[in-house]
């Protein structure tokens, strides 16, 4: 994935990116019917599928920047619940705290209306592996 | 005030509590909204476990180069997976929101396939109730992803808007 660029699921639930805020690009979502949990709601897997893009655009930014070309996976992601997502857009931003040879540690924020008031809270790791030739 | 005469939305009626159907619920619960996209269905259930799943779909996939699932589907099925495997084991619903999820991703998902997530409630605290879940594309013992996580009880007038 380039910083640059969204997958299908991505673009089926109506993410875009929105910006950059030093070097993280920031992605956005509009409410929509299909991305709510319990009814009025934003569902947590889907504040979950924001977070994890922004962590993978916050990485594959930082990459292109060391002018590194790595395949990213995903190791794992954890997921604090903050507040309600109400049915407003959503932002997700990363920043990436390490990224060494192997392995990636990203902490991601998600926020709506309020900046200072975060929905979510996240880190997730990946392992960066030479591309397949 | 609930009226008895009135006729009930689905909502009312699972939150006036006449016990909990897992295949009830998903029928009319994950009907709409972010898993009725997703297409969940209900597979199976136990005392304290329950299993759902989805099937794979080009516009679910979060690397176009592989055909792989992105992760955000997989972390909406574990969510719903989890949070009905309490109401499973209590045999009611009550209203709870996701306190935090772990998810780790034991492998990628195959291409074409289902979906399967099996989840268990193995501890209930009064307000805290504590999950753990599998997700796999035909065989558990060969895991997409391990699931934990905690939901966390709340006032009726919250859950809904």
């Amino acid at each position: 994935m380039k910083s640059t660029e969204l997958p299908p699921y991505a673009r089926a639930m109506g993410m875009e990116f929105a910006g950059i805020e030093n070097g993280s690009p920031v992605i956005a979502m509009d409410y929509s019917s299909r991305a709510m949990g319990r009814p009025g709601f934003f569902h947590g897997g889907v504040i979950g599928g924001v977070l994890e893009m922004a962590a993978f655009a916050a990485l594959a930014a930082e990459l292109e920047r060391q002018g590194l070309d790595l395949r990213i996976k995903p190791i794992n992601i954890s997921t604090e619940y903050l507040r309600a997502g109400v049915p407003e857009r959503l932002f997700a931003r990363g920043e990436v705290v390490r990224a060494g040879r192997r392995v990636a540690n990203v902490r991601i924020e998600a926020w709506q209306s309020d900046r200072d008031r975060p929905v979510a809270s996240c880190w997730m790791n990946f392992q960066l592996s030479p591309k397949k030739t | 005030m609930h009226n008895p005469d009135a006729p009930q939305d689905p909502i009312d009626r699972f939150i006036s509590g006449a016990g909990f159907n897992p295949r009830d619920w998903t029928a009319h619960m994950n009907a709409n909204g972010h898993s009725g996209f997703l297409g969940m269905r209900y597979c199976d259930h136990g005392d304290t476990w329950i299993e759902l799943a989805f099937d794979w779909r080009e516009d679910l996939v979060g690397d176009p180069e592989t055909g792989v699932l992105a992760s955000g589907p997989i972390i909406s099925l574990l969510d719903n997976a989890t949070s009905m495997s309490v109401w499973t084991r209590t045999g009611k619903f009550t209203p709870q929101v996701t306190l935090d999820l772990r998810i780790d991703y034991t492998r990628a998902a195959t291409p074409g396939k289902p979906l399967i997530a099996r989840a268990e409630c193995y501890q209930l605290r009064r307000s805290m109730a504590f999950v753990r879940g599998i997700a796999h594309d035909g065989d558990i013992t060969d895991p997409v992803a391990h699931a934990a996580g905690i939901f966390m009880q709340i006032d009726g007038q919250e859950w809904v808007k």
